[in-house]
């Protein structure tokens, strides 16, 4: 059920490298864009889950492409890890706007609390299901996206052969435009729903940014469906984890998963970019 | 007044220190250590568990962290440098995360989030009230002693393989050269330098505490690194000691603007923070003090 919220940022993640090429940090900062956007819309407005979402989606794209124009397009062209270190420094940026206007205490979504389901000795909570129908619904769009729309074609052709797509007329810039707004906005909705299932502050995305890293290298980088294969993984890696460690070393199971991975199949379970 | 500049100098000392260990991985080598706060936290804890719980003397502590941490640097690289430079840049970062939760897992070695305190502070009770003024010299002493080790090493066959390999890491090898064993090394001996200035700053403070050790350090020495001039150690030194006095004139800023919380001061500074690094790298991307570069044969400079 987590594996299935941590794929969809984990998507983002990957689709951005598949295009641009580059780990983009900033995918944190604007998991907690979603977050609040989400929350904004849910606390504020009292509007449904699902327009929340929405919001989460469009806002941090809006934003993620916004920032990646002003912060990270002066640098396309230098090396992959310079724009990556350059989007740390846009992330810790975008966290600490969120911070001045939100303050770092913790904020609830307006949900009702519901008895968890029991399937035997299984408990799940309504919510958890809830997360895991929209990461499905957000990947299938994007699965139909890619695969049937033109633009999604063009975008797997840049990821496949960024010089052979120039040729073809197909416009980088614009690509890379798509592929940030898709990475940021699928990014947002991740945080939603990590947030839906806690609570939400600045730092919503940070907490979880090495999970999200590990499920799409565990998957492949810039490998979509290894992405999804990869948060999976991850997710039911660290809920199995429970049972011999304590909590608190959820967050170095994504570490191990990279170390084991990456030293059996050093391109990922997948094989990198493969849209 | 005096003491407190005497304790930012000591800062600064330190902060050149871990700049100077990232240059040797990102500058010279070309490999991105996002988990330096990792290194200098793993040196930290080595000598203050060292130096507290089994009591052997600081001396000692600060050899047992310098070689404990390369070693460390050296194992967690070894599986990892022939794989992509982004994957790197992640488990580094994951590497640091790693310590951290360990540091404050594992409470029977490392008193868990209460940290370690009462680090023997050394020849504190001869010199008294001279101890902070006597550790900042010896401090100083062991920076200098760094940068012109390092300035040995840039100029050296082993320095110039670094760059080869950050330039063209193929062509290192086609040129016969072990990448993965430079790397290694490089990575062992940012390790080395990183794990001192850890144990360094556990010996001044006297206490540790696992949240010291948080990314946002990391971001700072790519700060000072970058503002300095990536690949010049004279740079990473002057760099950190930019980067200190920034982070410690924005705390009169409480006096100048009150009506600004704490919580929201802290956040302006660290989104100035990412603001410096950012200008930097778009519009100043060598830095203060460019790396020197050798002279090509026929007089013309060497391009980056």
């Amino acid at each position: 059920m987590a594996g299935a919220v941590l794929a969809v940022p984990a998507i983002g993640f990957t689709t951005i490298f598949a295009v641009l090429r580059f780990a983009n940090f900033a995918l944190a900062g604007h998991m907690a864009v979603g977050a609040f956007a989400g929350y904004l819309v849910n606390s504020w407005l009292g509007l449904p889950a699902w327009a929340a979402v929405l919001a989460a989606f469009l806002f941090a794209a809006m934003i993620g492409v916004a920032t990646d124009h002003v912060a990270l397009r002066p640098l396309r062209g230098y090396r992959a890890l310079t724009i990556a270190i350059a989007s740390i420094a846009l992330n810790l940026m975008v966290e600490n706007a969120l911070r001045f206007c939100f303050g770092n205490a913790p904020r609830n979504f307006a949900i009702p609390l519901r008895r968890d389901l029991s399937f035997g000795p299984i408990h799940i909570g309504p919510q958890q299901i809830e997360n895991a129908i929209i990461a499905g619904i957000a990947m299938m769009i994007l699965f139909l996206f890619l695969s049937l729309t033109t633009t999604g074609k063009a975008m797997r052709a840049v990821a496949d052969n960024p010089a052979l797509a120039d040729s073809k007329g197909i416009d980088p810039d614009r690509m890379a435009r798509i592929a940030v707004a898709i990475g940021m906005g699928l990014g947002g909705i991740g945080g939603m729903l990590i947030g839906l299932d806690a609570s939400i502050d600045p730092l919503v995305g940070f907490r979880s940014i090495l999970s999200v890293f590990a499920a799409a290298v565990v998957g492949g980088l810039g490998n979509v469906p290894g992405a999804v294969v990869g948060g999976l993984v991850i997710g039911l890696a660290e809920e199995l984890s429970l049972l011999a460690l304590p909590s608190t070393y959820k967050a170095a199971v994504g570490f191990l998963a990279i170390l084991i991975t990456l030293s059996f199949r050093p391109r990922g379970l997948l094989g990198p970019r493969g849209v | 007044m005096i003491n407190y500049f005497i304790a930012m100098a000591t800062f600064g000392t330190i902060y050149a220190m871990l700049a100077l260990s990232l240059n040797v991985m990102w500058g010279m080598a070309g490999m991105a250590n996002l988990g330096v706060v990792g290194f200098y936290a793993v040196g930290a804890y080595f000598s203050a568990i060292l130096t507290t719980t089994v009591g052997v003397p600081v001396a000692l502590g600060l050899f047992t962290a310098i070689v404990g941490t390369a070693v460390v640097s050296a194992f967690t690289t070894l599986g990892l440098t022939r794989l992509r430079d982004d994957y790197l840049a992640i488990v580094t970062l994951g590497f640091a995360e790693v310590v951290r939760i360990v540091a404050e897992n594992e409470t029977w070695l490392t008193h868990g989030t209460d940290g370690i305190s009462g680090i023997p502070q050394p020849l504190k009770s001869t010199l008294g009230p001279d101890f902070n003024l006597v550790y900042l010299v010896f401090c100083l002493a062991v920076l200098a002693a760094i940068v012109f080790a390092l300035e040995r090493v840039r100029g050296s066959p082993f320095g110039r393989v670094l760059r080869a390999i950050r330039e063209d890491a193929q062509i290192a090898a086609f040129s016969g050269k072990d990448v993965l064993v430079f790397k290694v090394k490089a990575f062992a001996i940012g390790g080395a330098i990183a794990g001192l200035a850890g144990a360094l700053y556990g010996h001044y403070s006297s206490y540790i505490v696992p949240e010291l050790y948080v990314p946002l350090l990391t971001i700072y020495i790519f700060l000072a690194l970058s503002a300095g001039g990536v690949g010049n150690n004279w740079g990473a030194v002057i760099g950190a000691f930019v980067v200190v006095f920034f982070l410690e004139s924005t705390r009169f800023f409480v006096e100048i603007i009150p009506w600004l919380s704490a919580e929201r001061l802290a956040a302006v500074r660290e989104f100035t923070v990412g603001l410096c690094l950012l200008l930097i790298l778009i519009h100043r991307p060598r830095g203060l003090l460019p790396e020197p570069l050798p002279r090509l044969v026929d007089g013309k400079r060497g391009e980056t």
